[in-house]
């Protein structure tokens, strides 16, 4: 009886290490290409909490906070280059650099997010929108394109955001802010033609679904691409790109007052 | 049982433990790859059950412009002239255009669309918007990126305009259903203009036209 007992134990030990070898075995195998084995998120989720304070806007220039929105993140990936390069990796390591480079001139940032988490696009823009005096923007590396280029887009100009009450609309709230959008893109795009050869002059005009609920002036830079055989000469790209956006948005300051949206019904500004 | 019969037990069960482990990514790469097949081959066969791109024996063969990617310039598209059968129907002769395109140009390097995509439906409102209803490959399989998904809805845009004059506004559909995104990054909640001289003298009846300039067209050939 006693030796029966001492082989069941032994049995059941041997089960269990089975199972937790091949749960561990599970695990470090690669991931499926849909990514749905991703581990738990980290960081602080996005949405929930209120937003960071604000200071308070000045009467002419009221530009105080960038919002920084790596795109993409948890389960989706985004880009995905032949030598293993995830789009939603690489542009929190751009975010990085480019808050460094915005702190350093004395913008308050904020990210939509700042680990592996995915939240959605609207609130991702709520990050903005609550926020009175900011500029949003969003980053991304492109699986096409040229090699070392970088490329800024705007929403192209929307109806009217004004439905009597003199709120935004939120399915528009991009709307009073398209002609800041195009100001801020140009002048990103500029910075970033100066140091990537190839890259347009202008910013360019499509309808990025982050952009159209961002209740600010908001651009999306792409940066191509994941499809580069070393992701070394990405990397090489981060100071360039992060030095870019920060001397745009300083050059972009004071010209940005925000928009008035007055309610059309009662006819009286705010 | 003897303590020699234990440790026998005890190295076989270990030699399975470590069989078992090192087999197991082995398979979960089975797995996957036996997956992708199963969604590859249930596309193939939504696609088989398609009823083929209905080109009428008597439709004649007329001069078609297609918008394919430009090989020269980066994120621009250029215009390509083909040969055709197309009926005189708008909605019959746009269907014929975009299966072409979906067919992609002599150089798939110049593809706009994935190569698995289907056109399912496409519609011709009385107002002038053209609905185009595609399979759901044109959001999976489409090169993730702001670029490739305008270069992607402009190819269509721009043929439809050039071939079906009385197209003012393009609606993207995927398997039936509104999409948020092509692919994650354009917008295909609204409408997109096609022909934007028409545009300016007829407001659309429904959702806000939403134009471009990335897929502007390199050159004439």
């Amino acid at each position: 009886m006693t030796i029966r007992k001492q082989n069941l134990q032994l049995i059941f030990s041997f089960v269990l290490l089975s199972a937790l070898t091949l749960i561990l075995a599970w695990r470090v195998s690669p991931q499926t290409p849909s990514g749905t084995s991703v581990g738990t998120p980290i960081g602080t989720p996005v949405g929930a909490p209120a937003p960071p304070p604000v200071p308070q806007a000045t009467a002419s220039t009221n530009l105080n906070v960038v919002v920084l929105d790596p795109a993409h993140g948890g389960t989706d990936l985004g880009a995905r280059g032949t030598e293993g390069i995830r789009e939603s990796e690489v542009v929190l390591q751009f975010a990085t650099q480019v808050r460094r480079a915005l702190e350093a001139q004395g913008f308050q940032v904020v990210q939509t997010r700042e680990g592996n988490e995915n939240p959605s696009f609207d609130d991702r823009s709520a990050r903005a929108n609550a926020v009175r005096g900011a500029v949003f923007i969003s980053l991304h590396v492109a699986s096409t394109g040229l090699a070392g280029t970088a490329r800024v887009y705007t929403m192209p100009d929307l109806p009217s955001a004004n439905d009597g009450t003199g709120l935004i609309v939120w399915d528009r709230a991009q709307a009073p802010f398209t002609s800041l959008s195009h100001k801020l893109g140009d002048l990103v795009q500029a910075e970033l033609a100066r140091r990537f050869k190839g890259s347009p002059t202008e910013a360019q005009v499509a309808p990025v679904r982050q952009l159209r609920t961002t209740a600010a002036p908001a651009i999306a830079v792409e940066i191509s691409s994941v499809s580069v055989a070393d992701r070394a000469s990405l990397d090489r790209m981060i100071p360039g790109v992060a030095d870019a956006i920060a001397r745009a948005v300083t050059a972009f300051k004071p010209s940005y007052v925000v928009p008035v949206i007055a309610p059309a019904a009662a006819g009286v500004h705010p | 049982m003897n303590t020699r019969w234990q440790i026998w037990l005890a190295l076989v069960l270990l030699a399975a433990v470590i069989a078992a482990a090192l087999y197991f990514p082995a398979l979960r790469q089975q797995v996957d790859k036996a997956k992708q097949l199963t969604e590859k081959t249930a596309e193939q066969a939504r696609r088989e059950l398609l009823p083929p791109a209905p080109v009428a024996s008597g439709d004649p063969r007329v001069r078609a412009k297609m918008f394919w990617g430009s090989r020269e310039q980066d994120g621009k598209l250029s215009p390509v002239t083909v040969e055709l059968p197309l009926s005189s129907d708008p909605a019959l002769r746009a269907k014929q255009v975009l299966n072409t395109l979906l067919a992609g140009p002599v150089d798939p390097e110049s593809r706009t669309l994935p190569p698995d995509a289907a056109l399912l439906a496409f519609y011709l409102l009385p107002d002038g918007t053209a609905v185009a209803d595609f399979s759901e490959a044109i959001g999976t399989s489409i090169p993730s990126g702001i670029q490739s998904e305008q270069l992607a809805v402009d190819s269509i845009a721009r043929t439809l305009e050039a071939n079906i004059p009385q197209a003012q506004r393009l609606k993207i559909l995927i398997h039936g259903q509104e999409a948020d995104t092509l692919a994650g990054h354009l917008d295909l909640t609204q409408t997109f203009p096609v022909n934007t001289k028409l545009l300016s003298l007829a407001a659309p009846a429904t959702g806000q036209a939403q134009t471009s300039n990335t897929g502007s067209v390199a050159a004439t050939p």
